[in-house]
């Protein structure tokens, strides 16, 4: 693989109180691959996203986003990183439109470029009909799709997205894996996503990471992963498995 | 800048649609009016004997009418009008989840709080001044006294005060809903802090100004100094509330008559002579001089509470949950 690396992490550590949330993380992530980052509720998924944004300050340690450190320049990252946040919160009364439109605004792009923009990327998340519709009565998985829609808004090399899937039927989550998919072949949007549906994971991520309480345990193809656990090259091991061993072994 | 004019209209169309807001409005612009019509009739048969009445058109924010004059009105309610517009800007942001994805937009954090707070002062800017607009039109059409450059000038000074005043309220509850989580909790800690600095420090005054500066029986004919000191305690004690600050400070610039912001004055016969005989009023200039005090110590208020939010804000930790 001589793919460039988008994203790349340098002993990143950050500590809440007492408690150690990330230690010395080191990670490097190429263009235009789908991560698949895995743990436990706690594991510092979250955490190492916010740091990455520059939404939080390391303790130690440094990142390099598309080529910004998030610390120093912040919103030079923010501008070509999306990120969907766990839960993503809209303004109920305005409607999908109304909401798009202030996050363009937001990243400073003109109404009349923004517009039609707005118009293609609704229709790519099958939200088109329900542009002019309050979001405060939208389904879960109508305002997940709406999240990627302004998350994309400002046409990103990156996209952070933290449980997408979660709470989602299985249509929707079957949707929303497509929709990722698709953003990485189509646009080559590298796509870093945490989740815990660990059989989803397996079939779009490129390359998983395994966090748990705050150490990456393992990094690396599915196939790898598992040769390095139970040292067999075939790939029947489902990432489910690997996964369960890394845990309990972090566990113990 | 950008970023901080988008957070502004966007909270400006939050604010105009929202319904407690028209509510507000226009139970505000009821009692404005209803206060001017009564003070303007009030006003008419007062003037009726007068030969050659000076400075009248001012008498229609000052005058109390039959309850109470509109200055009154804005000291007492204007705080309601900021905390109303305040009390959940941040809280309600980050109780819908929507500050997370905000913030991870490519703008200064600090934009939001300054959009949050230029809109609200854009808010009360425009209320204070249809109220004030709406009570000179009323006036204009029911004295039909036309208001001369000076007055013009002492109008506008007090329109300022009065944002000022408002502002004040609108930092101290956009402060309490950055510390906070609750909506409700945020909304009651400034109706609170409302209710004690407005009606409870001028209590606390005359109690303070009992103790530390008491007055004997019958000693206001005999020592009169003793009177005086009870009553500078009892005033520096009750400077300590905005509202006293503000009413103080634009009565004394509405009024050209009014001479002092003491309540009580030692006075020769000669003085006392001089001042009947030469009953005119103060050029503008020099009621701003007399309450110059009031004016900065209102401004420096509102900045400091602006500020504390401001810091609060930009060192809290943004997490999404």
């Amino acid at each position: 693989m001589d793919r460039q690396p988008i994203i790349e992490c340098r002993d990143l550590t950050k500590i809440y109180g007492q408690q150690v949330a990330v230690n010395h993380l080191n990670l490097t992530i190429y263009e235009g691959e789908v991560f698949g980052f895995l743990g436990p509720n706690g594991a510092g998924k979250t955490t190492t996203l916010l740091m990455l944004l520059g939404l939080s300050e390391p303790n130690a340690g440094s990142a390099t986003v598309c080529g910004f450190d998030p610390t120093r320049e912040p919103l030079k990252v923010k501008r070509v990183v999306g990120y969907l946040p766990e839960n993503v919160g809209f303004y109920d009364d305005m409607t999908a439109l109304q909401n798009i439109q202030f996050v363009s605004r937001l990243n400073g792009i003109p109404d009349d470029v923004s517009l039609p923009l707005i118009d293609e990327l609704l229709k790519v998340v099958e939200l088109d009909t329900e542009k002019t519709k309050r979001v405060g009565h939208f389904s879960r998985g109508m305002r997940q799709r709406l999240g990627i829609a302004e998350v994309l808004i400002k046409e990103p090399k990156v996209v952070f997205l933290d449980e997408p899937t979660l709470g989602l039927d299985p249509d929707g989550t079957a949707k929303m894996l497509d929709l990722i998919c698709s953003l990485s072949k189509e646009k080559n949007i590298t796509i870093f996503f945490s989740s815990h549906l660990l059989d989803q994971v397996q079939k779009i991520s490129d390359r998983v990471g395994i966090m748990i309480k705050g150490n990456l345990v393992a990094v690396g193809h599915i196939d790898e992963l598992a040769k390095a656990k139970f040292g067999l090259d075939q790939g029947d091991y489902t990432l489910e498995e690997i996964y369960m061993k890394y845990f309990k072994e972090g566990q113990a | 800048m950008k970023g901080l004019f988008v957070i502004c209209r966007k909270e400006l169309s939050d604010h105009f649609s929202s319904t407690r807001f028209i509510l507000l409005f226009t139970v505000i612009m009821m009692v404005s009016l209803v206060t001017a019509y009564m003070v303007g009739a009030g006003l008419r048969d007062e003037l009726q004997g007068v030969a050659k009445p000076t400075l009248v058109f001012l008498l229609l924010f000052t005058s109390p009418g039959k309850f109470f004059s509109l200055i009154q009105f804005i000291a007492f309610f204007g705080p309601l009008i900021g905390i109303v517009l305040g009390f959940d800007a941040i809280n309600k942001e980050r109780s819908t989840r929507t500050l997370s994805k905000v913030v991870s937009q490519p703008i200064y954090r600090d934009a939001i709080i300054n959009g949050k707070f230029l809109a609200g002062v854009i808010i009360i800017a425009v209320m204070v001044f249809s109220i004030v607009m709406l009570i000179s039109g009323l006036g204009l059409t029911l004295i039909g006294v036309v208001p001369g450059p000076e007055e013009i000038g002492r109008l506008v000074i007090y329109l300022v005060l009065s944002i000022f005043y408002i502002s004040f309220w609108l930092g101290l509850s956009i402060l309490f809903s950055i510390t906070f989580r609750s909506i409700a909790t945020s909304a009651l800690a400034a109706v609170a802090c409302w209710i004690f600095l407005s009606f409870f420090v001028a209590i606390g005054a005359g109690i303070a100004s009992d103790m530390l500066a008491p007055v004997e029986q019958n000693a206001a004919a005999t020592n009169p100094e003793m009177v005086i000191r009870h009553e500078r305690v009892r005033s520096v004690f009750s400077l300590l509330s905005p509202m006293t600050l503000y009413s103080e400070g634009t009565t004394t610039i509405l009024d050209p008559l009014r001479k002092t912001t003491q309540t009580i004055l030692l006075m020769g016969p000669m003085e006392r002579l001089s001042l009947s005989r030469f009953q005119s009023p103060l050029p503008l200039l020099q009621s701003v001089y007399l309450v110059f005090p009031h004016i900065i110590s209102l401004i420096a208020i509102t900045m400091i509470f602006f500020a504390a939010s401001y810091i609060v804000f930009m060192r809290q930790e943004i997490r999404s949950t």
